[in-house]
This record gives structure tokens, sequence and C-alpha cells, in this order.
């Protein structure tokens, strides 16, 4: 049941990148492209997403807990820092290059157009480079504090 | 490549991106975060929360095919930029997403949603980020 209504969910939220225009990356660069051929649609999907989300997740959390689980999984770190600065900094540059986000990238597989196996194929090597450098990091502060 | 401006179509995905957002933290209790789903799945152990990133995964995968059966036609996809940009851009997706926390459904949609000045900042940063990077491939660089 878990997964149904996981699978259903995911179905809902690739069914409104899919209507939105932020699986296409033409769609996105040129949201970006003020000084060319902008096309400020994607306004719209950020606009539409909070209009729900901000009252829906008001309601939500009266509640005691979700459906399914004892509590509510919400980040804990309320850290404004040079990673959350810089990675995101970064990711913003990735985004203006390919013109696909995760968010977009994930439904977008569903095509079957190879470009996008591609894209993901770098996100996730991306990703793992991070967790790599991460962890000698960490592995070097505690090595450092022992 | 020009696009055509879809105010409604964009306002009405929208709508649909934020009802996921909101029936995952009710009935999951967490965050629709991409970036969170994908990293959470490139991990060996398998247990319930992997199982759940996989549904969510294939019913995002789901959606074109969807889309195609119900309307008879499937979402426009276009890709202006080589393979070399596509992996590029991918990498530092990647890199940035997994140091910044978040994308934008994490951030943008979830994290704002709930007021989080970790995110409003997020957000703030990489919009500026792929504005300056379109700005400099498009204009300064003349194109990929």
């Amino acid at each position: 049941m878990r997964y149904l209504t996981a699978l259903l969910i995911g179905l809902v939220f690739g069914t409104g990148i899919a209507i939105s225009g932020m699986i296409n990356p033409a769609k996105v660069l040129n949201f970006f492209d003020i000084a060319g051929t902008w096309d400020p649609s994607l306004a719209f999907v950020m606009g539409g997403a909070l209009l729900v989300a901000i009252p829906g997740y008001r309601l939500v959390f009266r509640r005691q807990r979700p459906l399914f689980e004892t509590g509510f999984q919400l980040p804990g770190t309320t850290l404004i820092d040079t990673r959350l600065v810089l990675g995101s900094l970064t990711f913003g540059i990735g985004w203006g290059i390919a013109g696909f986000c995760p968010g977009g990238a994930l439904p977008a597989l569903g095509t079957g157009i190879p470009q996008v196996f591609l894209f993901v194929g770098a996100l996730i090597a991306g990703l793992l480079i991070a967790r790599g450098v991460k962890m000698v990091q960490s592995q070097r502060q505690a090595a450092h504090a022992s | 490549m020009e696009t055509a401006f879809t105010p409604l179509a964009s306002l009405g995905g929208g709508l649909l991106i934020g009802t996921a957002a909101v029936l995952l933290m009710a009935v999951h209790g967490r965050i629709f975060g991409a970036t969170g789903i994908l990293s959470g799945l490139l991990s060996t152990r398998i247990t319930q929360d992997w199982g759940i990133r996989a549904s969510l995964l294939i019913g995002m995968m789901a959606a074109p095919l969807a889309l195609l059966l119900l309307t008879g036609k499937g979402p426009v996809v276009q890709i202006p930029i080589g393979n070399l940009a596509i992996v590029l851009g991918g990498v530092l997706v990647g890199i940035g997403v997994s140091y910044g926390g978040g994308c934008t459904s994490g951030h943008g949609v979830c994290g704002n949603a709930r007021f989080s000045r970790r995110s409003m900042i997020a957000t703030l940063v990489f919009m500026a980020g792929a504005f300056l990077s379109v700005f400099i491939t498009r204009h300064v660089l003349g194109g990929f």
C-alpha cells in the first residue's frame, strides 16, 4: 500500500512536471534568457506549486503525524553556510548549462530520449563525486581530532 | 530556439507539483525533493525507505506515458545543447545539489512552502546562478 501511494504521488508530480514545461530544457533555458528568447512561463510553475503547498503544508502540520508514519521527517539543519551558498550556485550554473534540474530530468527519463539518460548519468556521477569528497573530508577531520 | 509562452499549462502543472508535495507530506511525512529521492536510491541497503523512493521514481517516470495515453500527446522535450554541455551541466548539478542540500523541488517548492530561510537563500542563489550561466553561455560565449 505504501509503495502504491508513493507511486501515485510520483505520477502526480511527474505529470505536473510534464504539463508545466519543466520537462523541456529548451523552455527552462529560455526562462533564464531574459536578454534573448525569453519565455517567462516557468515562473507560473513555482507560483502554482507554492499556491497549493503553502496552505497544504499548514493543514498537514496541524495533524499529529502522517498517515503511514509515526512522524514527519523534516530537515533538522537551519544552518546558512558557504556549503549551502556555493552548492546552490554550482547547481544553478549547471542548470543553466544543461536546462535540466533533477525534478525535471527524472520524469523525462520516461520519454526514452537518450540525452536524458546521459544527463541523469552525469547527475549521479556528480552526486557520487560530492559524496566521496565529503567522506574523505570527514575522515580527515576525524583523524585530525584524534 | 523559441518556445511558446504557456502560462495556463505551467500554472496547472505547478498546481499538480504542489499537490504531490502536500500529499507526500500528508501520507509519508517526507519532503518531495528529487535530489533526496535519487541520492537515497544510490545506496546498497535495500530498506522500506529505499522502496518508497523507488516507487516515487517509477511513478515520475511513468508520467510521460500516462500523459500520452490520456491526451494522445506526450510531453515536448527539446534539447538545444550538445552532449558535452549535457554532461558538464549534469555533473555540476549533481555536485551542487549535494552540497546545497536540495534542488528546485526540495528547496524551491517544499522548503519555501514551509518558509525555511535556508531554502529561500538556496532558491535565490541557484536562480541567480542559472540566469548568470545562461547569459554567459548564450550571450558571451555565443552558445554551446
